[in-house]
Formats: C-alpha cells, sequence, structure tokens
C-alpha cells in the first residue's frame, strides 16, 4: 500500500467514525504499522492546516477525529437549531475540580468548593462528563469519581495531561490576581 | 463603602468571601477578618431578608468567621514555643481553602475557554442509535389499568348491536386462545389490536381478552408498551415451538 492510498483510506475512515479513532485502531485496520499511520495522519493534519480548509484533523480522546475549526463555528452552528449545552458556573468549577483532583469523592468536591454538589454531580454523570471509579476504601465507602472519555471530547483534549495547568495562587503577587480578577467581574455581569 | 452585591451570582461561601476580598483591596494572606465578618454578616442578613434560598454552608461560613475573629481578638497566649504560636494563625485554614477554590475557579474559567465540541468545535453528527431502537428497547411492562383502557377503547368502538339475531356465534376462549398462539407463531410479538379483528363484537371482545389474560398467567406471553400510553405488545416468553401446543376444549373451564 503506498502513501497516496494510505493518506485515502485513513480520510475515509475518519470521515465515516463517529467517534475518534485510535491509532492502533487504523493500524490494524489498514494492516499498517503504527509510525506509518501517524506519519500520513500527520501529513492528513498539516495540509488541512496549512491549506486552512474546513476540517481539521486533532487528536481528542486519545484518538483522531475529523472536526471543523471553531472559525467556522458561527456558521455550523447555523445548522443546528438547539443551542449547544452551556455549563452553570457550579457545574464547571465542579466538573474542573473533578478533572483536576480524581479521583474524588463527593465530600472532598464539597468541600472545595465550600458548598453541597449532590445535584451538579448528578447532572455530570447523566450528561456521562464524568462517571463513578469505583469506591474509596474508608469508613462509608464513598464513590469516587472521574471524568471520561466523553469529557476529553468536549474539551477536545487528547488526555487529562492537556488539561490547562493550575496556577498557584501562592507565588502570584495580588496584583497580578487582580488582573486576572477583571475580566470575570465583566462576564459574570451579563 | 457601600456594599453592591448581587447574592445570586455567589458559587457559595469562598466564592462571597474571594469577592469581598478583592472588594476590600485585602491581601489573600492578611485578611482583617473583622472588617471582612462585618460586612459578610451583612449580605447575610440581606440574604435572608429578601427571602433568599440560600444553603446552609453560608450559615456555617458565618460561624467559621466569628469563630476566627474571636480568636483574632484574644491576646496570643505567652507560648513556651514561637513556631507554634505562629502555627496557630486562625485564619490559616480559612486561607487555605480560599486559594484552593480559587485555584479550581480559574481552572474552570480556562476550561471555558476550551475549544469546546459543538459550540466551537463540531464533528460530524450521527443519528444516535437510541433514536432507532427507542421503539423496541424502551419497553415496559403493562399495568392492570392501562390494560383495562385498552379493553374499554376496544368495547366503545364496536358496534351498537342493532340487530336481533338469536343465534349467538358461539366463540370459545379455548379456540380464541389458540388463534393468538397461531397468530404469534414466526413472529416476535402482536400489537394488542391485531388479536381482534377489524371490527369486533362485544362478545369477541370479551373472549378475546379472557383469552390473552389466560395466556398470561400460563406465563405463555407477556404484555409490554412502549412508554406508558404506548402501543400493548404482546410477547411470547415460550419459544417457537412450545407455542404451537394445542389446548383442550375444555382445559380452561370456560363453555
Amino acid at each position: 500500500m503506498d502513501t497516496i492510498e494510505l493518506q485515502r483510506i485513513l480520510e475515509s475512515l475518519l470521515f465515516a467514525a463517529d467517534t475518534p479513532l485510535k491509532l492502533e485502531r487504523l493500524a490494524e485496520m489498514t494492516g499498517q504499522d503504527r509510525k506509518k499511520v501517524r506519519d500520513v495522519l500527520e501529513r492528513i493534519g498539516n495540509d488541512l492546516e496549512s491549506s486552512r480548509r474546513g476540517i481539521r484533523l486533532v487528536e481528542v480522546a486519545e484518538g483522531f477525529q475529523l472536526r471543523t475549526p471553531a472559525e467556522s463555528a458561527e456558521w455550523v452552528r447555523l445548522l443546528n437549531s438547539t443551542r449547544p449545552f452551556r455549563f452553570s458556573r457550579a457545574a464547571l468549577e465542579s466538573l474542573a475540580i473533578i478533572a483536576y483532583r480524581q479521583p474524588i469523592t463527593r465530600a472532598e468536591i464539597d468541600y472545595l468548593r465550600g458548598v453541597d454538589s449532590g445535584g451538579v454531580v448528578k447532572t455530570l454523570l447523566d450528561k456521562k462528563l464524568i462517571r463513578i471509579l469505583g469506591k474509596k476504601d474508608v469508613a462509608g465507602k464513598p464513590l469516587i469519581y472521574g471524568t471520561s472519555r466523553e469529557f476529553l471530547e468536549l474539551f477536545g483534549l487528547r488526555d487529562l495531561s492537556e488539561l490547562p495547568s493550575l496556577k498557584e495562587f501562592s507565588e502570584l503577587a495580588l496584583e497580578e490576581e487582580e488582573d486576572v480578577e477583571q475580566p470575570e467581574n465583566v462576564a459574570s455581569g451579563e | 463603602m457601600a456594599l453592591e452585591i448581587k447574592i445570586d451570582k455567589f458559587e457559595g461561601p469562598l466564592d462571597l468571601l474571594l469577592h469581598l476580598i478583592r472588594k476590600n483591596e485585602m491581601d489573600i494572606y492578611d485578611i482583617h477578618v473583622a472588617q471582612i465578618t462585618e460586612q459578610y454578616l451583612k449580605i447575610i442578613d440581606a440574604m435572608q431578608e429578601l427571602n433568599f434560598d440560600f444553603a446552609g454552608e453560608f450559615l456555617v461560613m458565618a460561624s467559621t468567621l466569628i469563630h476566627i475573629k474571636s480568636r483574632t481578638l484574644l491576646p496570643i497566649q505567652d507560648d513556651e514555643e514561637d513556631t507554634e504560636s505562629e502555627e496557630e494563625d486562625p485564619r490559616a485554614e480559612l486561607v487555605r481553602r480560599l486559594l484552593e477554590y480559587k485555584k479550581y475557579k480559574e481552572a474552570a474559567r480556562s476550561m471555558e475557554e476550551l475549544p469546546r465540541l459543538g459550540r466551537d468545535v463540531h464533528a460530524r453528527k450521527f443519528p444516535s442509535p437510541e433514536v432507532d431502537s427507542e421503539e423496541e428497547t424502551e419497553f415496559e411492562e403493562v399495568g392492570l389499568f392501562e390494560l383495562v383502557a385498552a379493553l374499554q377503547d376496544l368495547l366503545r368502538e364496536s358496534p351498537p348491536e342493532t340487530f336481533h339475531e338469536v343465534d349467538i356465534e358461539r366463540l370459545s376462549v379455548t379456540e380464541s386462545l389458540n388463534s393468538i398462539l397461531t397468530s404469534l407463531s414466526g413472529r416476535q410479538s402482536l400489537a394488542f389490536r391485531e388479536i381482534f379483528s377489524r371490527e369486533p363484537k362485544r362478545h369477541e371482545v370479551t373472549v378475546t381478552f379472557l383469552a390473552m389474560l389466560e395466556l398470561v398467567k400460563m406465563r405463555m406471553v407477556k404484555l409490554m408498551q412502549n412508554g406508558s400510553h404506548g402501543t400493548i405488545w404482546i410477547f411470547p416468553t415460550v419459544d417457537e415451538d412450545a407455542v404451537h401446543m394445542e389446548i383442550s376444549e375444555d382445559a380452561l373451564g370456560y363453555y
């Protein structure tokens, strides 16, 4: 199989798939070694990127998927009458805590946020963004939560290491914090 | 300073405290507990006045603040060890929590910026498989009232008996039962209406309905429904061969 052919097949597979495809799976399906598949994927990605095409190859949830670039969002949204799901601040905060601190129990989330998070955790479970990882081996055997593959897909992350790095505020000066805080005031005042 | 605060905007007491600290331009490591507590309590009061349905956690934090305040007001006892008194800054635990919370609040904000699927970037959409298979998978057991309602519907539709024939057609439950079984053979399910003729007469409805109930009782079929008020379906519970068995006329005791 030459590169052109492999490229064609990979593109077709990516186009027809409904979830991100893992490199291993693509290699298995095409009968090529991973290195070669990865090279061709990279080429496809670069081609789409450099010629500013309407679809891009992204690496999400440890797989590859064709997605439209953010610059087209405005138009793509015209296709859908439904408005995209918006997170409440509580939901996003809880999701952030779970993402960065997993595995984590409800009680720990509650403590970090200073409020009861039961309802929010349930919503996140319903949306399949988090999942129950098991039970913690302490008194009461509380459930422990972590993020799901859907979470990575939603936020376009290859894996958890791609989460934005946490700012450690102990190293920040107060003035800097002020700067960071300012835009939030505007945003939350909407 | 005037306090203009929209209380429903706060995710919790920690959020509110962070806001107050920022508003008062305080150093988070050097919170003036007395001042913050005073403002915090004012807001709590306002919340109560507005009958705002606020979380009990706000009260817990209020008592924590008052507790810290009382401890900072107490003269520091002459300790033998200086290090210990330093460790015991009553605000330390609160500051730690505030910083920790702030960290995740910021993280949530950065996550908001990430290119989100369905908002910023889009992948191809596929009809979700649930939509297609919903009809088949979302069966519920039929409740008694649903069944009665279905029977009543049928009876209502049956034509009024206007003619005066005395010659009553004899229908037996057993016959009707066997005919349901025959219709069921080779099929996965039968709609409730299918076991009746197009315009069933009252006695046919009764007999067929009884036959169906007999089959349920014999555990040869089960009744399932698509959601509430959905179509009632009859499913055989036994394998094909058993469905073919014939039941003798007097086995059920109907005449």
